[in-house]
């Protein structure tokens, strides 16, 4: 199992499962388990990551990347 | 006839909105600018209709207020066409919306905005195979540029008039299914060309780089506020001068000191100060702030700013509130309606009132900088921000976030159109003089009253154990308690207070110190208070108040002590 905060950038991953406490939040910003997920870059200082995923670019606190849990696609 | 606009955040309903009802919509390229409907009466080929805007929604599911809303309204009123906005750059994501949209049985329009966009960075979509996909209308639109307005409406009134509403067997699915769904009709419709995004990717290459990101931002904040006080600088003097003229002629008429005269002497230095301070520094302040808007540059900021904002218990999304309240913190208040949880806004909010805006910043300027050099007001500004610190951290700590963290959409830059934002800064200057203006006028009127009355002793003797324990003339005690009506006005007040204009005299080095930091953290203005009051309601007000006045003590014996620990 690999979070979304341990992958290296440009690479283009696959969700596989949401922790519960972050799911309806993503939801609610169009996230989906399945989707297509690469990360853009990620800020420094313990920042956020900036992710394309679905052709739009959403910024994550690493928190919430970090429930997020991916496959390679 | 009613006309519903419903789409994902920031893809530009209001902007759609505003073009067929005259600005009354605020919007701005970042998510979450509508937060409650609008309604308007609009005229479409000889008909009068009603157009709502909605707040945007990804889904009618999840459950956000905004969402929520958005359901609430479709199914309870009399919506006769829903009007899908879809972001053409977007559209796998804006597609899920349009099959939940289907299930209301109601005539369905969709619109794919920013097709402009979508062309330029290589999309073509396939509106005839979408039309038949869905078996409801696809016209192309570019909102912000009034294009294919009308044809849209044209239609949509069509389709209202008709009540058609086409079966063509969507049945209600889960999310997921929905979103799959979604991406394999975008996949069907929509051809990409070369690699896209190539200069947005450049330039946040830069904007958002690591080191430079931060050089940038702080130079285009600091030439932002050059800016603004600059004009502000300019403008001021003249204007003051010229309502001064207006107000001694206006006076003429009344015997100089009587009970009327003092009154409407007071009720026009209100009207003055508001037009003191609207015209020379919001106007440029709002206007600047409308053109980073519009670029997409906030959530930049944000994104840099999200570190240093979870150090304080916040995310990236409030420093909004922090930009604007060096301003205002009228406007600052009203921003924090942007973030989503509660207990971000009441931080927010309780922080942002903590930040120096013009009228105090004049205060600093005029009492430490003036007399003690700027190194001692560049100290004092640099206090500020650890306080604001600090303040966060221990607000945080005591309401702990059950919240996970920042989400926000990055939007695509955007090429501001001048009359988007000469319309979003008359916008936001209206809230002003609607809110704030009245209140800063009876205020005023208030003040004369009481001068005339000669009421000062009463109130330096209510505050006096408050002056004693921060170690300040009694006298100020006048000048602290109507600085809450008229901030700009606390050093003309200080010196009508003290007798003197020369404040060296009257006070020793330390009691300046202390009278700025005290001025600097008390109370926000009147205007400020009413608009926390709208926006958080009377009890989150009035234990902002008492914690800025707890803040604004302690911090005043600090710099008591460091001053005598100094001298």
């Amino acid at each position: 199992m690999t979070n979304l905060l341990e992958v290296p950038i440009d690479i283009t991953f696959r969700i596989t499962s949401v922790h519960e406490k972050a799911r309806k939040k993503l939801l609610q910003y169009g996230l989906h388990i399945g989707d297509t997920v690469r990360v853009v870059r990620i800020a420094p200082m313990g920042g956020p990551l900036l992710v394309e995923i679905n052709s739009r670019e959403l910024a994550l606190g690493r928190d919430i990347a970090e429930k997020i849990t991916v496959e390679a696609a | 006839m009613k006309i519903a606009l419903v789409g994902l955040p920031n893809c530009g309903k209001s902007t759609l909105f505003n073009q067929v009802a005259g600005y009354k919509a605020e919007t701005g390229n970042f998510s979450g600018t509508t937060v409650s409907y609008i309604e308007s009466r609009v005229r479409v080929a000889g008909e009068v209709v009603e157009v709502v805007d909605l707040p945007g929604a990804y889904s009618l599911e999840s459950g956000s207020p905004a969402e929520l809303q958005t359901a609430g309204y479709l199914s309870s009123h009399d919506v006769d066409v829903i009007v899908n906005v879809a972001d053409s750059t977007q559209l796998s994501s804006a597609l899920s919306l349009t099959f939940e949209l289907l299930q209301f049985q109601k005539p369905v329009v969709l619109a794919l905005n920013m097709i402009d966009e979508a062309a330029r960075i290589g999309l073509s979509v396939d509106g005839e195979g979408l039309a038949a996909e869905f078996g409801v209308p696809v016209l192309p639109l570019v909102a912000s540029k009034g294009r294919g307005v009308k044809p849209l409406f044209l239609k949509a009134l069509e389709m209202g008039r008709k009540k058609q509403v086409t079966f063509t067997g969507f049945q209600k699915q889960d999310a997921d299914s929905r979103h799959a769904r979604a991406l394999e009709v975008s996949a069907r419709y929509v051809t990409r060309g070369e690699r896209r995004l190539i200069w947005r990717d450049r330039l946040d290459n830069v904007l958002l780089h690591p080191l430079w990101g931060y050089v940038i931002m702080l130079a285009v904040l600091f030439f932002f506020f050059q800016a603004v006080y600059g004009i502000g600088r300019f403008t001021e003097p003249p204007l003051l001068a010229f309502f001064d003229k207006i107000t001694r002629g206006a006076l003429s008429p009344f015997t100089a000191g009587s009970f009327l005269s003092e009154i409407f002497l007071g009720i026009l230095q209100g009207i003055t100060a508001g037009i003191a301070i609207v015209l020379p520094y919001l106007l440029p302040f709002l206007f600047g702030l409308g053109i980073l808007e519009d670029i997409g540059y906030l959530p930049r900021v944000a994104f840099l700013m999200d570190a240093f904002m979870h150090r304080i218990g916040l995310h990236g999304k409030a420093i909004v509130p922090f930009i604007l309240g060096y301003g205002c913190n009228v406007p600052a208040v009203m921003s924090t309606r942007t973030l989503e949880e509660p207990r971000d806004r009441y931080i927010a909010a309780a922080l942002a009132v903590l930040v120096p805006c013009a009228a105090r910043l004049a205060v600093v300027f005029g009492l430490v900088a003036f007399y003690l050099g700027p190194v001692a007001a560049f100290a004092l500004f640099l206090f500020n921000l650890v306080i604001i610190a600090l303040t966060g951290k221990i607000l945080s700590q005591l309401t702990p976030e059950d919240t996970p963290g920042l989400i926000m959409e990055m939007p695509s830059y955007r090429v501001p159109t001048i009359r988007n934002v000469l319309s979003k800064s008359w916008f936001r200057v209206r809230e002003f003089v609607v809110e704030a203006w009245p209140v800063l006028i009876a205020g005023s009127a208030v003040l004369a009253v009481l001068n005339y009355i000669n009421a000062a002793f009463i109130f330096n003797w209510l505050v006096r154990p408050l002056t004693w324990l921060i170690g300040l003339p009694s006298e100020v005690g006048v000048p602290l308690i109507f600085g809450i009506l008229r901030k700009e006005l606390s050093l003309v007040m200080l010196s009508q207070a003290l007798g003197t204009a020369d404040f060296s005299v009257a006070l020793t080095t330390g009691q300046m110190m202390v009278y700025a930091t005290f001025v600097m953290f008390y109370l926000p203005c009147l205007a400020t208070l009413s608009v926390l009051r709208r926006e958080l309601g009377t009890r989150d007000m009035v234990t902002i108040s008492a914690l800025t006045v707890v803040v604004a003590l302690l911090t005043s014996l600090i710099v008591r002590g460091v001053v005598f620990l100094i001298l």
